[in-house]
């Protein structure tokens, strides 16, 4: 202990700096230099040069580790219970390490000796320790660090095998301790570094076991019979809905190459990481040496491991990551955005040519699936051409026609009984948002809304596209949703429309 | 407290009755003879063990408690305890030696304390801490029924107290709900110590004495754990398990016991 203490005194240079700029970093590529031969003798007697780590929140990564020789890293991890932002007006006790979920980002060298400090605050109301999959010995280093509050832990261990690993506690009964938020990454750079690339990012999955339903409000508790039957309320992205959304999305420029350094902490369940609308080029295994797979769709992620994921960004757009396990991406918090900012390339997506009318199968199909109503009964005939000019359909024919688009497109986010989905999509049922103010809602399907807005007094942040809807479809399905499930705010004529189109966005 | 043993004795002797031997001392509490069921257990081990009924402290020991204690006993006071027996933070919530201050109010449970000064403060008294059977066969017990598993609001309290940190300032010991048994605080307002708190080891088998360790610190421990949906039982194992007898913590405190 003194030793080490006097060691870590003794130097100051700290890891390199914050991601960013890594293209300017040297790599050798992946290769391996071969296996770190196993070291023999006492960790404090160790004569490596000594450096503190930089740890990183999510979804900052430290920058790549320039030196080629091993060093005697020193990690300081604090553990703190805090009370956090769940989601929308939902506060949890999450367990941290570092302070928030998932845990701060470790880079270490293939052969490093890491000493490894847990300190566990003195307003801690439990013991903890930490389990790194990189760790081989007993416990993954659980077995040295069991820390009570107001204590600190030390261990060390030899970095013998590079890749990505998950680390968490350990500590009975682990899966609250988990799913609690005591999880994150520990790199361990292979000798020759890794390729270089544009964007380095953190994101980690993990489940919250309330005891109240997705979306009740206030400080909710864990509820250890839903870990135990693995039906949690919220399945997440970097500890809480929303933290890769709007203003928070990860962002990258066309043309660049975005690392993503994906985690699944658990405690349960397999994720099916998928970023909609990009192919991901490579995927790493665990090891992070080898290319596994090219040309990848979704990566399965088991709860208690990692993938190194990589990606050009040819085109422009907002690009959703998501467990593709898709229950948990649209009601339960799994989804994320990337920002791919710059020119749209026109060959590789060309966006909507057209949208032309169909009265076919199709149409049948979404009648059939809709859910009978009373006025469906009577179902007026639908003028499917353009209107005859001074004729203006009925409220009825409208309103149909609007139904069509909504179940068309709307419904999806919106949901089909227009109550949206909680902290995810604003309801168009009873918006006060929507009654407000009949000039913004036209402009909204026509040039898209994007950032926070506030609806029945809950804040949604998120990203609507323009929808590619003519200006009579725009008129209907306004008027339909403005007419729909007890919402009598008027109707939106063709010319409203038209006259929109000339407003400020 | 002998006094008190001795008034016990001598009122049993007088009324004859099996009632009257069951007269708790002031201030504690009868729990009587029953089963505890230990989370952890070696493959030849009972399944449960009986506990012979035992008296135990209705609340915590406070803070004005343990100052009468270090008033007396001037080597367990902050300034002149021995480095041995408790580290340097021991009771640094206090304002001094003989002061309570703002952040140790006098009818809070006293924390910060190692195991030594427990034990040596009960033993002062003429009392003892209780064994890990003995606590847990408090504890085992609900508001309502000398089974607190079959209480949810006992279950959920545990849960509720988990879900928020400690607070700077901790709340008056013996103000919450009693049990069946009129013990009251046992598992919602801070960690207490037991007399042997590390005697979590696989009995006999001492070439496998690393195995409970590992039990504690991976998800197979649940294996050969009696109940695996205890949540806070398996929080006191790891909670007990992470101590050292001079350890100072500021959410552990104690109370004390007593044979019949």
């Amino acid at each position: 202990m003194e030793s080490a203490r006097r060691l870590a005194a003794a130097a100051r240079s700290i890891l390199l700096g914050a991601s960013g700029c890594l293209g300017l970093a040297v790599a050798a590529g992946c290769s391996r230099e071969g296996e770190t031969a196993i070291p023999s003798g006492s960790a404090t007697t160790s004569t490596l040069p000594v450096e503190y780590a930089l740890l990183l929140p999510a979804p900052k990564v430290p920058g790549p580790i320039a030196r080629r020789h091993p060093a005697h890293v020193i990690v300081d991890l604090e553990v703190r219970e805090l009370v956090r932002h769940l989601a929308n007006g939902v506060d949890y006790t999450f367990w941290t390490f570092g302070g928030g979920v998932p845990g701060l980002f470790i880079r270490v060298r293939e052969g490093d000796l890491v000493e490894l400090r847990l300190h566990n605050h003195p307003t801690s109301k439990l013991p903890h320790n930490i389990d790194l999959h990189a760790v081989i010995g007993p416990g993954g280093g659980a077995a040295s660090t069991i820390t009570a509050p107001g204590h600190t832990s030390t261990f060390s261990f030899t970095a013998l095998h590079p890749g990505l690993y998950v680390y968490h506690c350990g500590t009975a009964p682990v899966p609250m301790h988990v799913a609690n938020g005591m999880y994150g990454l520990i790199l361990v750079e292979p000798k020759g570094g890794l390729p270089p690339v544009d964007h380095e990012y953190y994101v980690m999955q993990g489940e919250v076991y309330t005891a109240g339903r997705y979306g009740d409000e206030g400080l909710q508790s864990f509820d250890p019979d839903k870990a135990g039957d693995e039906r949690p309320a919220y399945v997440i992205f970097n500890g809480s809905v929303g933290s890769l959304v709007g203003d928070n999305a990860l962002t990258a420029k066309v043309g660049e190459t975005v690392r993503i350094y994906f985690g699944n902490g658990g405690p349960n369940l397999t994720s099916s990481f998928h970023v909609i609308g990009e192919i991901i080029d490579r995927v790493y295994g665990d090891g992070g040496a080898r290319v596994l797979d090219r040309n990848v769709q979704t990566v399965s992620v088991a709860p208690g491991s990692a993938a190194i994921v990589e990606f050009r960004t040819p085109e422009a757009g907002t690009f959703v990551l998501v467990d593709h396990a898709l229950s948990r991406a649209f009601g339960k918090g799994a989804l994320g955005m990337l920002k791919v900012a710059g020119p749209e390339n026109t060959a590789i997506y060309s966006g909507k040519i057209s949208d032309t009318e169909y009265g076919g199968t199709a149409a049948e199909v979404v009648a059939a699936n809709s859910a009978p109503s009373p006025e469906s009964a009577a179902k007026p005939a639908v003028q499917e051409a353009e209107d005859l000019p001074g004729v203006v359909p009925t409220l009825e024919v409208r309103m149909e026609r609007g139904r069509r688009v909504y179940l068309m497109a709307c419904f999806a986010c919106h949901q089909p009984d227009g109550r949206g989905l909680p902290y995810v999509f604003p309801p168009l049922a009873g918006s006060d948002f929507l009654k407000a103010d009949k000039e913004r809602a036209i402009r909204i399907p026509l040039n898209g809304l994007t950032g926070a807005v506030v609806v029945n007094g809950r804040t949604f942040n998120n990203v609507m596209p323009p929808q590619p809807f003519t200006d009579r479809q725009i008129a209907d399905v306004l008027t339909y949703v403005m007419n729909s499930w007890g919402n009598s705010f008027g109707t939106v004529s063709v010319d409203e429309v038209r006259r929109a189109h000339g407003t400020a966005k | 407290m002998t006094r008190h043993l001795t008034a016990a004795l001598v009122l049993g002797a007088c009324l004859a009755g099996p009632a009257a031997a069951g007269q708790p001392p002031a201030g504690m509490a009868l729990v009587p003879e029953g089963d505890y069921a230990p989370l952890f257990r070696a493959k030849d081990d009972p399944a449960t063990v009986r506990v012979p009924a035992f008296y135990i402290d209705v609340r915590q020991v406070t803070n004005a408690d343990f100052l009468g204690f270090v008033r007396a006993n001037p080597n367990w006071r902050r300034s002149q305890v021995s480095p041995l027996f408790a580290e340097s933070g021991y009771l640094g919530d206090w304002s001094g030696d003989l002061e309570l201050g703002p952040r140790a109010p006098s009818d809070s449970p006293v924390v910060l304390v190692s195991w030594f000064a427990a034990r040596a403060y009960a033993r002062w008294r003429g009392l003892r801490l209780p064994s890990t059977a003995e606590w847990e066969r408090a504890a085992s017990a609900g508001f309502t029924s000398a089974n607190g598993a079959a209480d949810p609001a006992y279950r959920e309290a545990i849960l509720a107290w988990l879900s928020v940190p400690t607070p700077p300032v901790l709340p008056a010991a013996g103000s919450g709900r009693p049990d069946v048994y009129g013990v009251r605080d046992l598992t919602d307002l801070v960690w207490e110590w037991v007399d042997d708190f590390n005697a979590m080891m696989p009995g006999g088998d001492s070439a496998d004495n690393s195995g409970l360790d590992r039990d504690l610190v991976c998800g197979a421990g649940g294996a050969n754990a009696r109940d695996f949906t205890d949540y806070p039982a398996f929080m006191r194992v790891a909670f007990r398990s992470s101590l050292g007898a001079a350890y100072v913590v500021p959410n552990l405190g104690f109370r004390c016991a007593k044979s019949l």
